[in-house]
């Protein structure tokens, strides 16, 4: 316990000096457009694969499950829509993320300071989190709102594919029912939601890299506990944003 | 001048440094020997500023570097030119990447005036057509080198070097060895080196401290060491039945 609480007040202390004025902003705009195309241009493909199959699969069991006369079947759409909306593209998009973007951090970062390169930038002057982590998280809050509303248009494009190759609803219907009682809001909270979730991974995975020591295999268990942190708190702040913003 | 005021280290309650005192002379080659484990890594970074000392205080040229604050100790540091054992270039930076990073930072050179100076810097180091390459692509000593270079490119008044010519075969390291001692001449910096490889304490130690258990057990040049009776120094100089007997031949 005292060592989770020792944690967390080295991650904040690790955050301040994140966000203590960069040395010159030409360089760090410069490394937000790299890291752009390191951590956003290169996650689409696979929030594409998954946001795409989940979205038929959403829609495919919702037509099952839902295979009653009573039921509108425009409410396979609609089902579709608020679950990619609402959790999908954001928390489930956030949870692979972690995955992939989360350990690529940390074992980034965590092999400068084992090669003593994040020592040899602070020799010179700069500082180091700064230069490292600030890009980072200023690219993943830009784009991981952009990937989230991308995973929301594949998925439904999905279930609308689904559809319409295996004939068990009117595309019409499908259509129909995305539309059906539409809260704008709801893309709102699930954008929120994607930028929240960008500086959780992010500044997770930086901080337990920044922190390794020793060698390869602490690199791979802070890349590991990167992944495990970033998860578990990704699940703690979807609970508080789901209660606070209540769609 | 860099100097050591009776400074201590204690890692989770083993003392690393005991009570050291010395100075480092400016224009000269200073070199820090000793065995594995004996504290000299230590008592670099804690020179540079990487380990805070419990006890004690260094000056760089007056200046008492242990009681500057953030900003003041980042002006320093600016100063300071340091080469790890490793090199630790930026592994997703070219050569000409890692050599200009400094000036980017630091000053506000045109992209000309930056140009040219990465161009002097990785000329003097003699490393000229490496500069699109990556620090994977290089050899151990061109990875040397390409860290000299980043480290002189700001001008510094201090250098720093972590053991410069662990992996290097002996030619090369007799390449890096005088090129570390030309620049120190050349621009009058102070050099310290933190070294177990004997080749350089004899060519290029003009002033040469042992730590021994952490303590500083002798200091001296490469000459005076020759003549040392200290057998601790002579059991690590001279570990080799071969330079036990130079020793005795020069002696």
């Amino acid at each position: 316990m005292i060592k989770l609480f020792e944690n967390i007040g080295r991650y904040f202390m690790l955050l301040r000096k994140v966000f203590s004025r960069p040395e010159k902003k030409s360089i760090y705009a410069r490394r937000v457009s790299f890291e752009i195309e390191a951590l956003g241009f290169n996650s689409i493909s696979l929030t594409a694969i998954i946001s795409a199959f989940i979205g038929a699969v959403v829609a495919l069991q919702m037509a099952i499950t839902l295979e009653s006369p009573f039921i509108p079947k425009f409410m396979i759409g609609y089902a579709t829509r608020e679950v990619m909306v609402l959790e999908f593209s954001s928390t489930v998009v956030a949870l692979i993320l972690a995955g992939k973007v989360g350990s690529n951090i940390a074992s980034e970062i965590g092999t400068m300071r084992i090669t003593e390169q994040i020592d040899a930038l602070e020799i010179m002057g700069v500082n180091s989190a700064s230069y490292l982590i600030l890009p980072k998280i200023i690219a993943t809050i830009i784009f991981f709102p952009i990937l989230t509303l991308f995973s929301i248009v594949v998925g439904i494009v999905g279930g609308f594919v689904i559809a319409y190759c295996t004939g068990m609803m009117l595309t019409g219907d499908y259509v129909e029912g995305l539309f059906y009682c539409f809260e704008p809001f709801s893309v709102t909270y699930a954008l929120v939601k994607g930028a929240v979730f960008a500086f959780i991974i992010t500044s997770i995975s930086a901080y337990c890299g920044y922190y390794a020591k020793g060698n390869s295999l602490e690199v791979g268990r802070a890349s590991t506990l990167a992944v495990v942190a970033s998860s578990v708190t990704i699940m703690i702040f979807d609970l508080i944003l789901t209660q606070i913003m209540r769609v | 001048m860099i100097r050591a005021d009776h400074i201590s280290k204690t890692f989770e309650g083993r003392t690393v440094l005991d009570d050291i005192s010395v100075e480092f002379d400016t224009g000269k080659t200073n070199l820090i020997i000793g065995r594995s484990g004996s504290g000299k890594t230590v008592l670099l970074k804690s020179l540079v500023g990487l380990h805070d000392v419990d006890s004690g205080k260094i000056f760089y040229d007056n200046v008492c570097y242990t009681d500057l604050g953030f900003k003041e100790r980042k002006m320093i540091r600016k100063d300071i030119g340091m080469i790890f054992q490793g090199g630790a270039l930026l592994d997703s930076s070219t050569v000409r990447e890692n050599v200009r990073l400094p000036l980017d930072l630091f000053t506000d050179m045109t992209e000309g005036e930056k140009r040219d100076r990465v161009n002097f810097c990785l000329e003097r180091v003699r490393l000229v057509g490496a500069d699109h390459l990556y620090p994977s692509e290089l050899s151990g000593g061109m990875v040397k080198r390409v860290a000299i270079a980043r480290a002189i490119v700001l001008n510094p008044r201090y250098l720093f070097c972590d053991e410069p010519n662990s992996g290097l075969d002996p030619q090369t390291s007799v390449v890096i060895d005088n090129l570390i001692q030309e620049i120190t001449k050349e621009f009058n910096i102070t050099t310290i080196i933190n070294t177990h490889d004997m080749n350089s304490v004899m060519e290029i130690g003009e002033k040469i401290v042992y730590i021994h258990e952490g303590h500083k057990w002798w200091e001296g040049s490469n000459n005076d060491i020759l003549q040392s009776d200290n057998p601790e120094l002579n059991d690590f100089v001279f570990a080799s039945a071969m330079a036990k007997r130079a020793k005795s031949v020069a002696k």
